[in-house]
């Protein structure tokens, strides 16, 4: 099993660690519900130097991202980050990832720890552009400093005015006196950054994060309660939500594909999708009753199976039960009566309007 | 810690014997390997439960973990206080937060149970 730079932080924390996609990584460290408050009510911090780094340069960086992902690359400008997809042939997501515009010629990209191999392996067997790709994973820790006072923590610790920086815009600056890309984003429907450094300075930078987010008081958080605030959100995750199986536009992931800039591996799958409509579509509900769905739980219409749950929790600032199925496109909408069967037994739920949980603005 | 009067099972239940009558709940060591519970599935009284068998599940946050009965016998009274505070299983696993009394049909199977040492012993070994 893989672990980050602060593996023997988490353990002396007391953290749980569990194996997530080959890594060792925290669950929780106090608990999922208070972690999860903290973000919601103040800050958290999360180590996420699991996620995959893959560096992409060269006259036609750009080029070669725009042709392997679905969102638009030219429209990036420097300094900017999007959310966007990384396609097989045939529609379905070898990936989600981050891409950040570090200069004409030079884009770096967040990707999913347990996809980074396929992802750098998918990407360069389609490089017949001029750009070089480099998977640099062992460059980089990462920390997710989010909540409404991820700003005010993380301002503590660098010179760079945070408050310049737009939601989905990044700068390379400094944190505690480290060479530190600061992004503003996030995975927990929450304000925050994300921040990149050298691993060599992991635990500084941790334990410089936890004092300065003190007077908030602060918890560190693992990856139970990035799924519980993610999933509030209605961010979808690989393996649940999206697979190889699944498209974008089924994922209620429209937004992402911009079909108008031209060639794109996927795009005639997903045209061919568009124009036959697609055939089932995720959906958000909430439990009518005490039980709780969970992830593989088959969904029902009037006593016919239906669907899938692909994740499934209770919503701890929400004090809900929630979750996200995948529905035939026509039911698809909100309002509808459907069954978890939850160990056998129905389970009255209703489809619902997502996100669950929305931020104050 | 885990009191003397109680025998434990392997999958980290407890009984507690009282006349032909086990009240059983969840080891604290349960609780804190599961995290916040959040639902509490017990079987109606009157159920039919055998020992090593599920008869209901705990929920964390994260995971569902099904609740094997210790012992064998009729479901006589569920615990009323954890539908509406599952919570207290964090609390107080070894007292409030119990969760089932059964009526024994098998007082034999007692001893198939660990003694606290055994028990402290198994979890020690297991971590």
């Amino acid at each position: 099993m893989r672990r980050t730079a602060l593996n023997s932080v988490h353990r002396a924390l007391g953290a749980k660690m569990v194996e997530f996609g080959g890594w060792e990584m925290p669950v929780q460290y106090s608990g999922i519900l208070s972690e999860h408050m903290a973000v919601r009510q103040s800050v958290g911090v999360f180590d996420i130097g699991h996620m995959g780094k893959i560096e992409i340069r060269g006259p036609q960086a750009a080029q070669l991202i725009d042709f392997v992902t679905t969102n638009a690359v030219p429209k990036l400008k420097i300094g900017q980050a999007h959310y966007t997809g990384l396609l097989y042939e045939h529609g379905g997501f070898v990936d989600d990832i981050l891409v950040h515009k570090v200069a004409d010629d030079d884009f770096f990209l967040c990707v999913n720890a347990a996809n980074q191999e396929k992802d750098f392996e998918h990407i360069c067997a389609h490089n017949r552009f001029d750009a070089t790709v480099e998977l640099t994973s062992d460059h980089y820790s990462q920390l997710a400093i989010q909540g409404p006072q991820a700003r005010a923590t993380l301002q503590k610790l660098t010179p760079v005015d945070l408050s310049a920086i737009k939601y989905y815009w990044f700068t390379d600056g400094e944190v505690a006196g480290v060479p530190a890309r600061i992004a503003h984003t996030g995975y927990t429907g929450e304000d925050g950054f994300e921040i990149y450094f050298p691993p060599a300075e992991s635990e500084r930078i941790w334990t410089r994060v936890l004092e300065a987010g003190a007077e908030f008081g602060i918890k560190p958080c693992g990856l139970g309660a990035r799924n519980t605030l993610r999933l509030e959100a209605k961010m979808v995750l690989y393996g649940h939500e999206i697979d190889a199986s699944i498209s974008p536009l089924e994922a209620d992931l429209a937004w992402i594909v911009k079909f108008d800039k031209g060639e794109f591996v996927g795009r005639e799958a997903l045209l061919r999708q568009k124009e036959a409509g697609v055939r089932r579509k995720l959906t958000g509900f909430e439990m009518t009753g005490r039980p709780i769905a969970r992830d593989g739980y088959e969904v029902q219409v009037n006593g016919v199976a239906a669907g899938w749950v692909t994740s499934g929790s209770p919503a701890p600032a929400l004090n809900k039960n929630i979750g996200l199925c995948y529905l035939p496109a026509e039911l698809a909408r909100p309002g509808l009566a459907i069954q978890v069967i939850v160990r056998g037994q129905p389970a009255d739920a209703m489809t619902v309007e997502t996100p669950f949980y929305k931020r104050a603005k | 810690m885990y009191p003397e009067n109680f025998r434990y099972t392997k999958e980290h239940e407890w009984v507690l014997m009282e006349g032909g009558i086990g009240t059983i709940g969840i080891t604290d060591h349960a609780q804190q390997e599961l995290g916040d519970i959040v639902y509490v599935d017990l079987p109606k009284p009157g159920t039919r439960v055998e020992q090593g068998r599920s008869m209901g599940s705990v929920e964390s946050v994260k995971a569902v973990s099904d609740i094997y009965s210790p012992v064998s016998g009729e479901v006589a009274e569920i615990n009323p206080a954890l539908a509406d505070a599952p919570e207290k299983l964090n609390e107080d696993p070894h007292g409030a937060a119990w969760l089932v009394k059964i009526k024994l049909s098998a007082p034999g199977e007692l001893p198939d149970l660990m003694s606290a040492a055994d028990y402290q012993a198994y979890i020690g070994a297991e971590k």
